[in-house]
């Protein structure tokens, strides 16, 4: 889907996990810049008919981009810059109250 | 309860920028929050950043380059920055309510300045929720921040200035299989042609010259384009795989990877809605817009509104705004006086005026059209909670003539983006059906929290340190 005008992120660089998958990604993306430059579709699945969905307006105003990040749900992907470590899961349905 | 600022600027873009700059240069204790970890708003992304990049500063070319003067102008200010930071509740008097990671934090001052910018109108089309498609801007930002460019087969539909500028940075950046889906209407030409002379006056010729160069490029580039499309749907299980459409009596179908709508921009509504601001219906833009007076000034006290949040003005008009705006508060504070005021602001708006003239030219030649408004039933109209136009349609049927009524019929806008993403379409959809003009129809009522905040947030709130104030 997409490609990098740089050559590809260097070996050993930043890392995080999506569903357990090791994505590598640049200084400055943000983790919804960095799952879709790693070709990963769908993030999250509608909680009302369970339709895939992946972020569309990047700019914080549509929420399709919700993830689960380090054990917290619907955090908007977008506004989240990647972090060395973080492990990130797709949202599954609304978020289930502690 | 502490009152540490004289002003507070919401949005880093162009208007926010030029605000929080003449305010903390006018001796204002200014405080600047933004969503985004870094200045620039979505025009300017990640400028600091990608100054040292050459390659992507050549592919953004030179009005995405013009923003590094005015992010220097902000750091040298002294301006307070407080980036990465969500606002999620505002409250007459100023009293803003932001989260900056994970933590709430209450700010309060005497003025505030909304300028949180413009938003890409909503598309409802078949097809328009599958992964593989985004809008227009959502591209170029990937571009912007992370240099990332588009592989594959890419179709881009819709129209604007927009639209043929990302086509154009497409083809620098080598994108090998475009084709570029134009769905003005053969009308917009001949009816925009009125507002064609003044768009030659002031600063308009370069807007005209700049989409004239566009279009050569992207002629010269052997790029694919149609005109006069309609009927799109996009195909697709997991992911969007196809489009169709129609051009004259036509049918198309055209395989492809990813998929690129946009329809213009409008006003972002969200924040001056819940604080109560009154808005006025703009024809000419297909938008509401906040009402306000000549500096800016919004129906509430002390609120202000800059930039491309008060109606679409685009970047360097945005920045003159800001500072109008700064310069009001600055004589409200009593740090220049109204005669100093009235002399700056003088030049601020013949400046801000001379980047206006081709707009009205633009806007009418871009026009959405009547597809977008009213899309067939079986299309989702609102993204979060799957809600059809044809939905909507029976809703108005058995009664629910306002937007406010929709909601409560079918849980339209009460997804997760709060009605951001279907408001415009409800709106024109219920005016359509009820055959009355959208200023009557009017939008949702909207509430904060505006962003999502967890009790665990509210309970660790805090107010900011004094080393956090400006002095
Ligand atoms: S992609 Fe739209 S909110 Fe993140």
């Amino acid at each position: 889907m997409f490609r990098r005008i740089e050559p590809s992120a260097p070996e050993g660089g930043p890392a995080l996990t999506f569903e357990g998958r090791e994505i590598v990604f640049y200084p400055g993306d943000s983790l919804a810049a960095a799952l879709l430059a790693a070709g990963i579709g769908a993030l999250r699945q509608s909680p009302v008919d369970a339709s895939p969905r992946a972020p569309y307006c990047m700019m914080g105003v549509c929420f399709e981009c919700l993830v689960e990040i380090d054990g917290r749900q619907n955090q908007q992907a977008c506004l989240t810059p990647a972090h060395d470590g973080m492990v990130v899961r797709r949202q599954i349905g609304a978020r289930q109250l502690p | 309860m502490s009152q540490g600022w004289d002003a507070i600027v919401i949005g880093a873009g162009p208007a926010g920028m030029a605000a929080a700059a003449t305010l903390a240069e006018g001796g204002a204790r200014a405080l600047l929050l933004d969503e985004q970890a870094e200045p620039g708003g979505q025009i300017y992304r990640a400028i600091e950043r990608n100054r040292s990049n050459a390659r992507l500063s050549a592919i953004l070319g030179p009005d995405y380059r013009r923003g590094a003067a005015l992010v220097e102008r902000l750091r040298a200010s002294g301006a307070c920055l407080r980036f990465s930071s969500s606002v999620w509740r505002v409250e007459p008097g100023a009293a803003v309510w932001s989260r900056t990671n994970g933590m709430a934090t209450l700010d309060r001052a005497r003025a505030l300045v909304i300028a949180t910018g413009a938003m890409e109108r909503p598309v409802p089309l078949a097809g328009w929720t599958l992964p593989g498609v985004m809008t227009v801007g959502a591209l170029q930002i990937l571009l912007k921040t992370g240099g990332l460019v588009p592989s594959g087969r890419l179709v881009l539909a819709g129209t604007g200035p927009l639209f043929y500028l990302f086509a154009r940075q497409c083809l620098d950046a080598g994108v090998e299989h475009l084709t570029l889906l134009d769905t003005a209407q053969s009308g917009n030409i001949p009816a925009a042609l009125p507002h064609l002379p003044r768009a030659f006056t002031g600063q308009g010729w370069r807007y005209l010259a700049k989409g004239a160069g566009l279009l050569a490029a992207l002629s010269l580039g052997r790029v694919k384009l149609l005109r006069g499309v309609s009927e799109i749907a996009i195909e697709g299980e997991e992911r969007a795989t196809a489009i169709r459409f129609r051009t004259g009596r036509a049918s198309h179908r055209l395989g492809c990877d990813l998929i690129g709508l946009h329809e213009g921009v409008i006003p972002q509504q969200q924040l001056p809605r819940a604080l109560g601001c009154i808005f006025d219906w703009n024809e000419g833009q297909s938008c509401f817009q906040p009402r306000r007076d000549p500096w800016g000034a919004s129906t509430l006290p002390g609120v202000f509104i800059a930039g491309d949040a008060g109606g679409i003005v685009g970047a360097q008009a945005s920045l003159h705004e800001g500072e109008a705006a700064a310069l009001a508060i600055l004589a409200e504070l009593g740090r220049i006086t109204p005669a100093a005021r009235d002399a700056r602001l003088r030049r601020v708006r013949q400046a801000r005026d001379a980047h206006l003239t081709a707009r009205p030219f633009l806007d009418r030649l871009y026009r959405p059209g009547p597809g977008l408004i009213a899309p067939p039933d079986h299309v989702t109209i609102c993204r979060c909670e799957a809600v059809g136009a044809g939905s909507l349609r029976r809703a108005v049927a058995r009664g629910a003539l306002g937007p406010s009524q929709a909601k409560a019929f079918l849980r339209v806008g009460m997804g997760p983006c709060q009605g951001r993403l279907c408001g415009p379409s409800v709106t024109g959809l219920i005016a359509r059906e009820t055959d009355r003009s959208e200023a009557e129809t009017g939008y949702y009522r909207i509430r904060d929290p505006i962003k999502p905040v967890t009790v665990g947030e509210l309970a660790r709130a805090s107010q900011p340190s004094a080393s956090h104030r400006g002095d």
